[in-house]
């Protein structure tokens, strides 16, 4: 399926961009009209793989994160966050909740978890000393659709 | 780099601390609230820490970390965590993390 809209972001891996990424992921999917809880359910997942990209993927280097997102006409979206970091070992293990490798710093290993549970599907890849792409697709059911499904 | 903001403010009343928590949490705003928790709770030994969110406006598991961190602390101290003023979506956030088993809210 072709994608309606589509946009892409790169920005540096600091933790300033954090808001600022999640917030302009949102604001590109306004046009859906989604209820507050998906823009919210939204904004977390991608805050929660920005993160993971800026802490684990660069650690204490600063390179690029950049986030792709599209949307089809049934009103899916499917946003994609990739890295150029040092990949993850164990993707399996990453995935786990609690699982965390920076336990000093109070994260709390439930990224993933998160990220699982406020979206559709999830799909994460990576190589050791490439980088890590996590996928993620949803599905808004906006105020409008709602509207053309009675017509 | 742009001057750092206050995300918290604190009230202490003998045993009692309250930290009033505002705006987004994320990974880049907890550090400071952390720090500013800690430093209060270890200048005054309060029995309940709470945790206001009622000005959270955001917050992803960065704020999770937090609590869980500021739960630790307190078992130490030999006193409990309250949650109060959960959003609806700040408690979706607290739930799928199993939080509710951990902390009163």
């Amino acid at each position: 399926m072709k994608a309606i809209n589509s946009m892409r972001l790169v920005f540096d891996s600091r933790s300033t961009n954090e808001a600022f990424a999640r917030t302009t992921v949102a604001a590109f999917l306004c046009p859906l009209d989604p209820t507050m809880e998906e823009l919210m359910d939204i904004k977390t997942a991608v805050s929660e793989a920005v993160t993971n990209a800026i802490v684990h993927g660069y650690r204490n280097t600063i390179g690029k994160v950049s986030i792709s997102a599209a949307l089809y006409e049934d009103n899916k979206i499917v946003i994609k966050i990739k890295d150029s970091g040092c990949g993850i070992e164990d993707v399996a293990k990453a995935r786990e909740p609690l699982f965390t490798t920076a336990p000093s710093e109070e994260r709390a290993g439930l990224g993933f978890a998160l990220m699982e549970s406020l979206m559709d599907k999830l799909r994460v890849s990576s190589k050791p000393g490439k980088g890590t792409t996590v996928t993620m697709e949803r599905t808004i059911h906006s105020r409008e659709s709602d509207h053309e499904h009675r017509h | 780099m742009a001057a750092t903001k206050t995300f918290v403010t604190i009230d202490v009343q003998e045993d009692y601390m309250a930290a009033h928590l505002f705006g987004e949490l994320d990974h880049h705003s907890v550090q400071p609230i952390r720090e500013e928790i800690d430093r209060m709770a270890a200048q005054n030994h309060p029995k309940e820490l709470v945790l206001d969110f009622g000005g959270v406006t955001f917050m992803d598991s960065s704020g999770i970390g937090l609590v869980m961190g500021r739960y630790k602390l307190m078992q130490e101290l030999g006193g409990t965590v309250r949650l109060t003023q959960l959003s609806t979506s700040i408690r979706r956030v607290m739930q799928v993390a199993g939080m509710d088993k951990l902390a009163k809210f």
